[in-house]
């Protein structure tokens, strides 16, 4: 049985006023029926736009390569037509900013329901109505008063739950979450992640989770991406890669990360340098920075090596499997 | 909403209030100087001092300034000097040309404006947008008396198309208006060019905002976006610009009545300055400042109409 | 693209309004002939060697009279420029640096003045004291104030809010220190740019107020009042309505061009996105 969206040798190359840039480079993954996949990696890492690129919103003039089969059909070279028809019905979208992400002067109602009269042929009140349901499925309090109001009159974590709502109303199959709990209170963001995972469960919804927080993707994801300067460093279950990385960069990121338990004063962790912006050198997108560089890695493109169900994009990715 | 209209009707008031003390104080600083005017250089002492007698000029500042306000309320606005007639029908039957010409001039500029600043913004950075800012940049740069003057040669002169001037009345509508379109088009070229590029700045920054990504997202295309979303959100700057430049469509249509030798308003007080009818161009101007004030109050509220957030906030 | 527009802009509006400048200054010295000057017997001459623009309805040669019809245009422009940027910077500064009900009263009273455009006040002012430049000039300059002040405001706003304005303050350096040294260098190209469209404005109010009989006075040879003589002998000789609206035109696409040029060379933050 084929995955719901197999993307193979995806690449994509945005327009600058100097020409083209390579952004995402041979990314490749694929997403079972009802299962999440977390895309992991510092800004600029290309994850948003791999994410764009499977809606088909990318910025005006980006080329894409390679592949992208949803349910069987190739996304790329559809015409704008017939990824509207996509778009909210069968693929949804959660972006990171829910104070600017909502029309201020629509009601929110109106808003949620829109996919619904645009997909589902529904008159407005109808999907007015829908809309109040779906308002109360996210486990908003009062989801009449919630519809009827204007985005500025919900909370951070309201306007979330109403963008959620806004998403599985045609009951998608995918959905894709960038950074959706960024932008909100730390008490909030947890709530919110269990209710696309509850929604997620009760419909069997694939989810592509895209962050930069690990924890985010630990507790929710069945099998992670890590990607660095438009390359997937690592891929795999959540588990092997978190708990037994086999790339450098994942373990840097591992262990950049603050551990309740370390000393007082003792200092963070960090990946020294700065993200490559030179895309197109040869060889290893993180030689330098990566304290394990070689020669080879300046010169020749990392392989791809497999340990079962984990990938490592690394010269010595065979080395690491030992240390762990 | 209903709160916030009151807010907006008392301050109307108050600025109308305002703007009555500012006319009147300008116009009658020095009280002998109307009757001064009225009679010329050569008048003797004791004629000024009768007529100003006779006129009530020599009562206090403030006396006069209520008589005024009262009259108006009532309906009075006291006896055009020079006509010999009350100014009330007058200032009424100049209204109703430059009443009609101010809007149609407006419509034209507004439908224009839109056409073209939505066109501009879709193809920003493309020829067509170049083409349009180059277009609005020439329209502002033209007097729109010349551009009268123009269109008077055009139409008028060389093909005898329309009227070089004139105004039939509105007892035919039609020959009436067909008299008010070509003021209207010099009128309303002019703003079209300043409003096509506040609706395209204003345009692209709604396109650029984030929720017009979400609506993406939800599948709606692109022109249903632009539309349905980017627009109305675009509009508040343009309503406010079009409401402050409706000040300088009044005052552009003076000039251009003078082109057109309409009865309208400008012509009025034109007129009634070389008469020396100053009662008359007091009324006149305080009338063109209720128009203004008055039709930037419609704004607010449309506004307000428009976009939830203004409602909240206070006045 | 939007690189190479603005410096078209710039280049475009610095000629033109170079030209203008230039034109006026040249009036002073030399024209072909006095503009003053009637011919009669060679009225309503077409363009030639002699005449470049023709005569008039009055055998004046129409070029001198453009020509020396821009001291007009550049003189109320620079005065009432002027006296919106001196009055408005002041009103803008004892806003900000008063605040309260100070603030908030002048800035209404700037909301106010403008329901009341150029044209309207000098109908005001004229009917009251007789035609003239002056009272022309008077009511273009006051309603340059408003724009001037709030921008003057704002900026002064943003000024003293900042940590360097603070402490200066409390080193002891009074307002007037501190409007010098940082206000004023900030408000300054936004007021350039300003002065340039409000030049343009002035220009065209000039025009139109000397076309109604309200501005200059004869024997001043204006463009305003040019096209009214044309106007008047529109059926005769068509042709002389062209001249003075071009001259019109140009010098004040020119100023506009110049203000947009200005605006993306100075600080093509301010513009945001084009």
């Amino acid at each position: 049985m084929s995955a719901l969206i197999e993307v193979s040798d995806l690449s994509i190359d945005v327009a600058t006023p100097l020409g083209h840039e390579r952004i995402v480079s041979r990314a490749g993954f694929a997403i079972e029926e009802g299962e999440a996949l977390g895309v992991v990696g510092e800004s600029g890492s290309g994850k948003t736009m791999t994410a764009l690129a499977v809606m088909g919103l990318l910025p005006e003039g980006a080329r894409v390569g390679g592949s992208i089969r949803f349910e069987g059909r190739e996304l790329i070279g559809l015409s704008e037509n017939e990824m509207l028809a996509l778009r909210g019905d069968r693929i949804a979208m959660i972006f990171q900013e829910p104070m600017t992400a909502l029309n201020p002067l629509l009601r929110v109602g109106e808003q949620v329901g829109e996919p619904l009269v645009l997909h589902r042929g529904l008159s407005r009140a109808a999907a007015f109505a829908e809309a109040v349901k779906l308002l109360g499925h996210v486990r908003l309090a009062d989801p009449e008063r919630a519809a009827r109001s204007y985005p500025f009159g919900l909370s951070g974590g309201e306007r979330q739950r109403a963008m959620i709502a806004m998403a599985i109303g045609c009951s998608p199959r995918l959905i894709i979450a960038d950074e959706p709990t960024t932008a909100l209170d730390v008490t909030v963001q947890a709530r919110i992640l269990d209710l696309i995972d509850g929604l997620r469960r009760e419909s069997r919804m694939a989810l592509l989770l895209v962050s930069h927080d690990l924890a985010v993707i630990a507790g929710r994801c069945d099998r992670v991406i890590v990607m660095y300067a438009g390359l997937i460093m690592e891929s795999g279950p959540v588990g092997s890669v978190l708990n037994a990385p086999r790339n450098p960069y994942t373990r840097a990121l591992l262990g950049a990360r603050p551990s309740p338990g370390a000393p007082r004063g003792a200092r963070l962790k960090t990946i020294p340098g700065g993200p490559s912006r030179r895309r197109d050198a040869a060889g290893c997108p993180f030689a330098g920075r990566c304290e394990l560089t070689l020669d080879v890695c300046r010169t020749t493109p990392p392989p791809e090596v497999a340990f079962g169900a984990q990938m490592s994009r690394c010269h010595r990715a065979r080395e690491l499997g030992q240390a762990a | 909403m209903f709160l916030y209209g009151l807010q907006r009707l008392a301050v109307f008031v108050a600025t109308l209030l305002f703007a009555s003390l500012i006319v009147f104080a300008v116009m009658n600083i020095l009280p002998g100087n109307a009757a001064e005017t009225m009679l010329g250089a050569t008048a003797t002492p004791e004629a000024v001092a009768a007529l100003a007698h006779k006129l009530g000029l020599d009562q206090p500042f403030y006396l006069r300034y209520l008589q005024w306000i009262g009259g108006a309320l009532r309906g009075d606005l006291g006896v055009s000097y020079a006509y010999g007639s009350p100014i009330g029908p007058l200032i009424a039957s100049s209204l109703a040309v430059s009443g009609p010409l101010a809007i149609m001039a407006m419509a034209l500029a507004a439908v224009l404006a839109l056409a073209a600043g939505v066109y501009a913004a879709d193809r920003r950075g493309r020829m067509g947008d170049a083409l349009v800012m180059g277009a609005s940049q020439v329209g502002l740069a033209v007097p729109n008396f010349w551009l009268a003057i123009l269109l008077v040669i055009v139409f008028a002169v060389t093909f005898r198309l329309a009227p070089a001037g004139g105004f039939p009345g509105w007892g035919d509508p039609l020959r009436a208006i067909g008299a008010l379109i070509l003021p209207a088009v010099s009128l309303g070229v002019v703003q079209a060019s300043i409003l096509t590029r506040v609706t395209r700045s204003s345009l692209i920054e709604a396109l650029n905002e984030d929720f017009m990504r979400t609506a993406r997202a939800k599948g709606v295309s692109r022109r249903r976006a632009l539309w349905r979303h980017a627009l109305p959100n675009a509009l508040v700057p343009i309503l406010t610009i079009m409401g402050l430049q409706f000040a300088n469509l009044i005052a552009g249509a003076i000039v251009v009545e003078n082109v057109f030798v309409l009865p309208g308003l400008g012509r009025l007080m034109l007129q009634s300055i070389s008469n020396r009818d100053t009662l008359v161009v007091e009324n006149a101007v305080m009338l063109t400042a209720v128009m203004v004030i008055g039709l930037n109050f419609i704004v607010d509220l449309v506004c307000a109409a428009i976009d939830p957030r203004l409602r909240t906030q206070g006045a | 693209m939007s690189l190479s527009r603005g410096s078209l802009s710039l280049w475009l509006g610095i000629a033109l309004t170079g030209a203008l400048i230039a034109m006026a200054i040249l009036s002073y010295g030399w024209t072909p002939y006095s503009p003053a000057a009637i011919d009669i017997p060679h009225k309503f001459a077409s363009p030639s060697a002699a005449h470049w623009f023709g005569t008039d309805n009055l055998g004046r040669d129409v070029a001198s009279r453009i020509i020396s019809g821009a001291r007009i245009s550049i003189l109320v422009g620079v005065v009432a420029v002027g006296i919106g940027l001196i009055f408005g910077v002041v009103l803008g500064l004892v806003a900000s640096f008063w605040g309260g009900l100070v603030e908030d009263a002048a800035m209404k009273l700037s909301d106010f003045i403008f329901a009341f455009p150029a044209l309207l006040s000098a109908i005001m002012l004229t009917s009251t004291y007789g035609p003239g430049v002056l009272n022309a000039i008077i009511a273009i300059g006051v309603y340059n104030i408003p724009v001037i002040a709030k921008i003057t405001r704002a900026t002064s706003n943003g000024v003293l809010a900042r940590e360097y304005a603070l402490a200066a303050r409390a080193a002891g350096r009074g307002p007037f220190a501190i409007a010098f040294d940082h206000v004023l260098p900030n408000i300054a190209p936004a007021l350039i740019v300003q002065a340039t469209i409000q030049f343009a404005i002035a220009i065209l109010a000039e025009a139109a107020l000397s076309y109604l009989g309200l501005g200059a006075q004869p024997p001043q040879a204006s463009w305003g009042r040019m096209l009214a003589e044309a106007q008047a002998v529109l059926y005769n000789k068509p042709s002389l309505a062209i001249y003075p609206g071009v001259a019109i035109a140009v010098s004040v696409l020119g100023l506009n061009l110049l203000g947009d040029g200005l605006r993306d060379a100075l600080d093509p933050k301010l513009r945001g996105r084009r």
